[in-house]
């Protein structure tokens, strides 16, 4: 029969780590959309030339590994700025700019996507650029871009098992703990896996639902 | 009352208009005839501030159309335009596109907005289709819907860019038979068409264009019967 020394306290220190993970995960992709919204717009309206530091920035972003600039970022404001924040605040903050470095392309492709003649037959109707926006162009961007902010938003909980960097207890740290407790990995690793599969499935199973309906109209 | 003054247009290099002169009066249906690349479509995008000009004036109702103080989007209510590509907002459905701008751009109640929408689609023949998606209409169902879409606004003037061009030809006159309804009913109109017998029943004058610039304008008897300018003969002789 299998044994094993994890007790229920443990599953709730597991349990414990999901969350971190959740939260860290829900806070950067939420406020990494919003910035990303914000990027892109700015990408498509300021134009290739003007938008340049914006974009080698965000550029910045996607090329450096994760664990690159938590470590950067961490030693940044402890050393040079001098400011006591703390690791969640860190990671929340790193990972944020870099879901919105990513969000900004899937907006401004989204934005690319839609019609010249759409925007102009908006236009015509007397609606604001900002009304054209709200009500025309991000609606059609969305649709084009929300299977890959999907994709996006599922990548994200899976790097913010980096932040352990800045002393973040999340999910798979919580399970290296106990691994190095129980001597247990393989075991540990399965039910690790299997809260990160729990976190997972409603969002891409809501990707898939939102990909079906958009395709019938 | 829209007057064109002199007006010159070009992109980059390529000059699209070489001073326009034209006097649109109330209630009058001006058609406009003539080559592909002739500025046609560049003229109907001027009118509405869609494009800006290079020199020259355009006056709606005694508004200079590029001047700065120019509020565009209030005076875009009062100009409507169809496009020849079809232009439907496709994630909304056709009352939706039809009441977007009475109720944003004029803030009008939903349920005002919708009386509105109903009636102008019905009278364009879309009453039974107000809750389909623009992906389930024909081509002809979709122009007719735009047609409505700009009615709704209570334009003052409509615009209207070769309509009919993008469709397939058993869909060409339910189109016209809308646009010469609304002339029946008094609509200030400039139409650029394909559709010479059109141009010849609903216009009070027709105006054909060459390479940027009006060669021509007269009353559709005169520029059908006894074109005077070489170029307006050699155009008809091609469309017959
Ligand atoms: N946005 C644009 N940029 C550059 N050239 C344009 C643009 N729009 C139109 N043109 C050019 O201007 C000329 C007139 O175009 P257009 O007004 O569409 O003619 P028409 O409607 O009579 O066919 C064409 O040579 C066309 O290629
Ligand atoms: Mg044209």
């Amino acid at each position: 029969m299998f044994e094993t020394a994890l007790s229920a306290a443990d599953l709730i220190f597991l349990a414990k780590g999901a969350g971190i993970t959740i939260v860290v995960t829900a806070i950067s992709v939420v406020i990494g959309t919003v910035l990303g919204i914000l990027f892109g717009v700015l990408r498509v309206q300021l134009g290739p030339i003007l938008s340049a530091p914006l974009t080698l920035f965000l550029d910045i972003f996607r090329s450096v590994p994760l664990l690159i600039q938590l470590v950067l970022a961490n030693s940044f404001i402890g050393m040079v700025l001098k400011l006591q924040l703390s690791g969640f605040f860190v990671a929340c903050m790193v990972l944020s700019l870099y879901t919105s470095a990513y969000c900004a392309e899937l907006v401004r492709g989204g934005i690319d996507a839609v019609p010249g003649i759409t925007r102009r037959a908006a236009r015509s109707l007397g609606m604001s650029w900002a009304q054209d926006m709200r009500y025309i162009v991000l609606p059609l961007a969305t649709r084009v871009a929300l299977p890959s902010w999907i994709g996006l938003a599922l990548g994200v909980m899976k790097d913010s098992a980096l932040v352990y960097v800045v002393q973040v207890t999340e999910l798979l740290k919580s399970t290296q703990i106990l691994i190095t407790r129980l001597q247990e990995p393989l075991f540990l690793l399965l039910i690790c896996g299997a809260f990160y599969f729990i976190i997972s499935f409603p969002l891409a199973r809501f990707g898939g639902y939102l990909e079906k309906r958009s395709s019938n109209d | 009352m829209i007057e064109i003054q002199n007006v010159h247009k070009s992109f980059g290099q390529l000059e699209v208009l070489k001073g326009i002169d034209l006097v649109v009066q109330k209630g009058e249906v001006v058609t406009v005839i003539g080559g592909s690349g002739s500025g046609k479509s560049t003229l109907l995008t001027c009118i509405n501030g869609l494009e800006p000009i290079n020199s020259g004036k355009i006056l709606v109702d005694g508004t200079e159309v590029h001047a700065k103080s120019t509020n565009l989007n209030k005076l875009r209510r009062k100009i409507g335009i169809v496009f020849q590509q079809w232009n439907a907002f496709p994630h909304l459905t056709v009352l939706e596109n039809v009441t977007l701008a009475p109720r944003k751009v004029l803030g009008m109640a939903k349920a005002e907005a919708e009386a509105i929408a109903e009636r102008q689609l019905m009278h364009v023949g879309l009453g039974d289709k107000l809750l389909a998606y623009p992906s389930r209409l024909s081509g002809g169902q979709q122009q007719r819907m735009a047609i409505a879409r700009a009615l709704a606004m209570a334009p003052d003037y409509m615009l209207f860019d070769e309509v009919t061009s993008a469709l397939d030809p058993q869909l060409v006159g339910e189109v016209l038979e809308t646009l010469k309804m609304l002339a029946e009913e008094g609509m200030t109109m400039i139409c650029v068409t394909h559709e010479m017998a059109f141009a010849r029943d609903v216009s009070k004058r027709v105006a054909y264009f060459h390479q940027g610039v009006m060669a021509e304008i007269g009353a559709p008897e005169q520029i059908f019967g006894d074109p005077q300018h070489p170029e307006t003969r050699k155009f008809l002789a091609s469309v017959r």
